[in-house]
C-alpha cells in the first residue's frame, strides 16, 4: 500500500476526540451552575480579605497600641481618635470592627480549613485500613465510627473542650475528633467496593506491597466522596467553632476569631448596639454560605452516593 | 423477635459501660477543682479537708470503683459547686429542657410539613424555589447567630416578646410547665423557634422528596382518576405515606434538639439543664458534667433503641438480614 492510501485511509476515519482529564470535565460542570460559579467567587474574595488582612485594614487589633478606649462603641461610619472612619463601627474595647473582622476571619478559616484536611488524613487512614485489612480490625473500628456518629459533634466537642482547654491547638484537636468519623465511614464504604475491582487484583499479583496498593492504587480512587465531605464539613467546622467559642469554651480573647467577636457584641445587644454581633456575624453567614452553594455543586458533580 | 430485641439491648448496655470509662477519666484530666473551691486564705490543712470532703485525694482507680458502684444505685456523685446530688440537679432542669425540645419539634412539624409538601407539589414554583432557598439557609445558618437576629428583631426592635428567660410555671401532675400561661408561650416562642430551625428545613427536605416521589405512584393516579379532590388526596393519601420517614428521622433527631439546647438555652437564659452544662464546664463542676453526658448518653441510647425496635416490627427484613450475619 502506497503513503498516499494510507493517509487517505487515515482522513476517511472519524476524528478521535482529544481525551478530557477528569479535572477539566469536573471543571466544566462545575461551571454549568451559575450559583455554585458565585459562591466559588465569593469564598475566594472571603479568602483574599482575610490574607491580605495586615494591608487593607486601617487598624491591628492585636497591637494595644493603637486601640483607644475612648473609640469603644461607636456606630457604623464614626471617625475614629487615629482618624481614619471606621464603616463598620468599633467594638467595646474600641477597636475597629472591619480589621476585626478581616483578623477574625483568618482565624476561623484557618481552624476549620486544618482541622477539616486532618480530619480527611485520619478518616481515610482509618477507612481505608478497616476495609482492607477487614476481620476483626474492621469490626473493632467500626463499632468506634459507629458510637461517635449515634452522638451529635456539639455534645462531643463541649465535653472534648471542657476536658481540654482553651487555645487554638485544642480547638482544632476538637474539631478532628468530631470529623474524623464521617470520613472513615464513607472511605471504607467505597473502599470495600473498589478493592474487589479488577486493578487491584492485578496490582496484588504484580507482587506489590499492601501500603502500595491501598495508598496508589485504592486510595485515588476513593477520593470524589471525600472532596465532597470536605467541603461540607469545613463549613460545618467554622460554624462549631464560632459556637464554642461564643459559648465562651473554644477561643480564648487573645485569638479572636468571628465567634469570640459576636459574643462580645452580645451584651451590648439588647441595648441597641446591633453592629458589634451583626457585622462578625454576617462575615461568619456569608462565609458559611459560600462554602455550601460549592459544596452542594461538587456533590451534584461528583455525585458519590453519600450516606447523609 | 426477642433475640434481636436481646441482642440490641446487649449493644445498649455495652456502649453506655463504654461511655461511662471515657466520660469519667476523659473529664477527670480538667485543671484540679480543688483549686477552683479555696479561697486564698486556705493554708495547707484547710485544703486537705476540703479534697478529703469532694474524695479528690483518693487514687483516680478509686475515684472510677466508686463513681462506678454510685451509678449503677443512681448516684452520680455531688456538685461541687451546688453541694447537691448532680443527678438530682440534672432532673429538675430536664423539664424546662423537654418542653423547650418538644415545642421546637412540634414547630418543625407544623412550619416544615406544609412548606415541604407544598414544594414538592410545584418544583417548578417561584414560591417554592423560595422554600427551598430558605431551608438551604437554615442548613447553613449558625444555630447561635440566629438566636441573636430573633433576639435583636422581636425584643430589641419591635419589643414584641421576651428576649430571656422563662414565663411563670405551674406544676401538673409533678412536672412544672409553662405551657398553661399565655405569658409561659411568649417567652418559649423565640427559643424553640432558634431550636427548630435546622429541623424545619430538615422536614422541609424530606416532606418535599416525598411528595414528589409519592405524587407520581399509582393509588395518586387512581385516587385522582375515581375523582377525589386535591385536599383529600394531599390530606390522606400523600401524607400518610411520607409521614413514616418523618416521623422516624424526628424520632432519631429528637436527642440532637436536646443537645443543641446548650446553645439556644444559653442565648436566651433558659433554666435547662444544657444551661447547667455550660455553667459546670466553667466552674470545672466535674460531677455534673460527667452525670450531664450520662443522662444524655442513656437518652440517646433508649430512642435509638426504641426506633430499632419499632422498624424490626414495622419492617421484618432488618431483624432477618442480621440473624443471618
Amino acid at each position: 500500500m502506497t503513503d498516499a492510501a494510507i493517509n487517505a485511509a487515515e482522513a476517511a476515519l472519524p476524528a478521535i476526540p482529544k481525551e478530557e482529564s477528569p479535572f477539566t470535565r469536573f471543571r466544566k460542570a462545575f461551571v454549568e451552575d451559575k450559583v455554585a460559579v458565585a459562591g466559588l467567587i465569593l469564598f475566594l474574595i472571603i479568602v483574599s480579605l482575610a490574607l491580605l488582612a495586615p494591608w487593607i485594614t486601617p487598624q491591628n487589633p492585636y497591637d494595644l497600641r493603637s486601640v483607644d478606649i475612648m473609640d469603644s462603641r461607636l456606630p457604623p461610619g464614626a471617625t475614629m481618635g487615629e482618624g481614619f472612619t471606621s464603616w463598620l463601627g468599633t467594638d467595646g474595647v474600641g477597636r475597629d470592627l472591619y480589621s476585626g473582622i478581616l483578623y477574625g476571619l483568618r482565624i476561623s478559616l484557618m481552624v476549620g480549613v486544618l482541622s477539616g484536611i486532618i480530619a480527611a488524613s485520619v478518616g481515610m487512614a482509618v477507612g481505608l485500613t478497616a476495609a482492607y485489612a477487614g476481620g476483626r480490625v474492621e469490626t473493632v473500628l467500626m463499632r468506634i465510627v459507629d458510637l461517635q456518629l449515634s452522638l451529635p459533634a456539639v455534645l462531643i466537642a463541649l465535653i472534648l473542650v471542657a476536658a481540654l482547654g482553651k487555645g487554638v491547638d485544642k480547638i482544632i484537636f476538637a474539631l478532628v475528633v468530631v470529623q474524623w468519623a464521617y470520613y472513615a465511614r464513607t472511605v471504607r464504604g467505597t473502599a470495600l467496593v473498589e478493592r474487589r475491582k479488577e486493578y487491584v487484583e492485578a496490582a496484588q499479583s504484580l507482587g506489590l506491597s499492601n501500603a502500595r496498593v491501598v495508598f496508589r492504587h485504592i486510595m485515588p480512587n476513593c477520593l470524589a466522596p471525600v472532596i465532597v465531605i470536605i467541603t461540607v464539613q469545613t463549613a460545618h467546622a467554622i460554624a462549631l467553632e464560632a459556637t464554642l467559642s461564643f459559648l465562651g469554651v473554644g477561643l480564648p480573647q487573645t485569638e479572636p476569631s468571628l465567634g469570640v467577636l459576636i459574643a462580645n457584641g452580645f451584651q451590648y445587644m439588647l441595648s441597641g448596639k446591633y453592629w458589634i454581633s451583626v457585622f462578625p456575624g454576617l462575615a461568619l453567614l456569608l462565609t458559611i454560605v459560600s462554602i455550601n452553594l460549592m459544596g452542594d455543586r461538587i456533590r451534584d458533580v461528583l455525585n458519590p452516593r453519600l450516606e447523609k | 423477635m426477642l433475640a434481636f430485641i436481646l441482642r440490641r439491648l446487649g449493644q445498649a448496655t455495652l456502649v453506655i459501660g463504654a461511655m461511662i470509662v471515657i466520660v469519667f477519666f476523659g473529664v477527670n484530666v480538667i485543671g484540679d477543682p480543688v483549686y477552683m473551691l479555696i479561697s486564698p486564705e486556705m493554708d495547707q490543712n484547710a485544703i486537705e479537708a476540703t479534697k478529703v470532703a469532694l474524695g479528690l485525694d483518693k487514687p483516680i482507680w478509686e475515684q472510677f470503683v466508686y463513681f462506678v458502684s454510685g451509678a449503677v444505685q443512681g448516684d452520680l456523685g455531688r456538685s461541687f459547686v451546688h453541694g447537691e446530688p448532680a443527678i438530682k440537679l440534672i432532673l429538675s432542669r430536664m423539664p424546662a429542657t423537654m418542653e423547650l425540645a418538644l415545642v421546637a419539634l412540634l414547630m418543625a412539624i407544623v412550619i416544615g410539613l406544609p412548606l415541604g409538601v407544598y414544594a414538592g407539589l410545584n418544583p417548578e414554583s417561584r414560591i417554592s424555589k423560595a422554600i427551598m432557598a430558605i431551608s438551604i439557609l437554615g442548613f447553613s445558618l449558625p444555630t447561635f447567630w440566629v438566636g441573636l437576629m430573633l433576639i435583636m428583631f422581636f425584643s430589641v426592635m419591635l419589643g414584641w416578646l421576651p428576649a430571656t428567660g422563662r414565663g411563670d410555671v405551674v406544676r401538673v401532675l409533678g412536672i412544672e410547665t409553662s405551657l398553661l400561661s399565655w405569658q409561659g408561650w411568649t417567652f418559649i416562642a423565640l427559643p424553640a423557634l432558634n431550636l427548630a430551625l435546622l429541623k424545619i428545613s430538615l422536614v422541609i427536605r424530606l416532606a418535599r422528596a416525598g411528595t414528589r416521589e409519592a405524587a407520581l405512584m399509582d393509588y395518586v393516579k387512581f385516587a385522582r382518576a375515581k375523582g377525589l379532590a386535591q385536599s383529600r388526596i394531599v390530606g390522606v393519601h400523600i401524607m400518610k405515606n411520607i409521614m413514616i420517614p418523618i416521623v422516624t428521622v424526628l424520632g432519631l433527631e429528637f436527642g440532637s434538639l436536646v443537645a443543641f439546647s446548650v446553645v439556644t438555652e444559653t442565648i436566651f437564659a433558659w433554666p435547662g439543664m444544657g444551661k447547667l452544662l455550660l455553667e459546670a464546664i466553667q466552674r470545672l463542676d466535674r460531677p455534673v458534667i460527667v452525670a450531664y453526658v450520662m443522662v444524655v448518653v442513656v437518652l440517646f441510647v433508649v430512642i435509638n433503641l426504641m426506633v430499632d425496635v419499632l422498624y424490626s416490627i414495622l419492617d421484618p427484613r432488618v431483624r432477618l438480614t442480621e440473624a443471618k450475619a
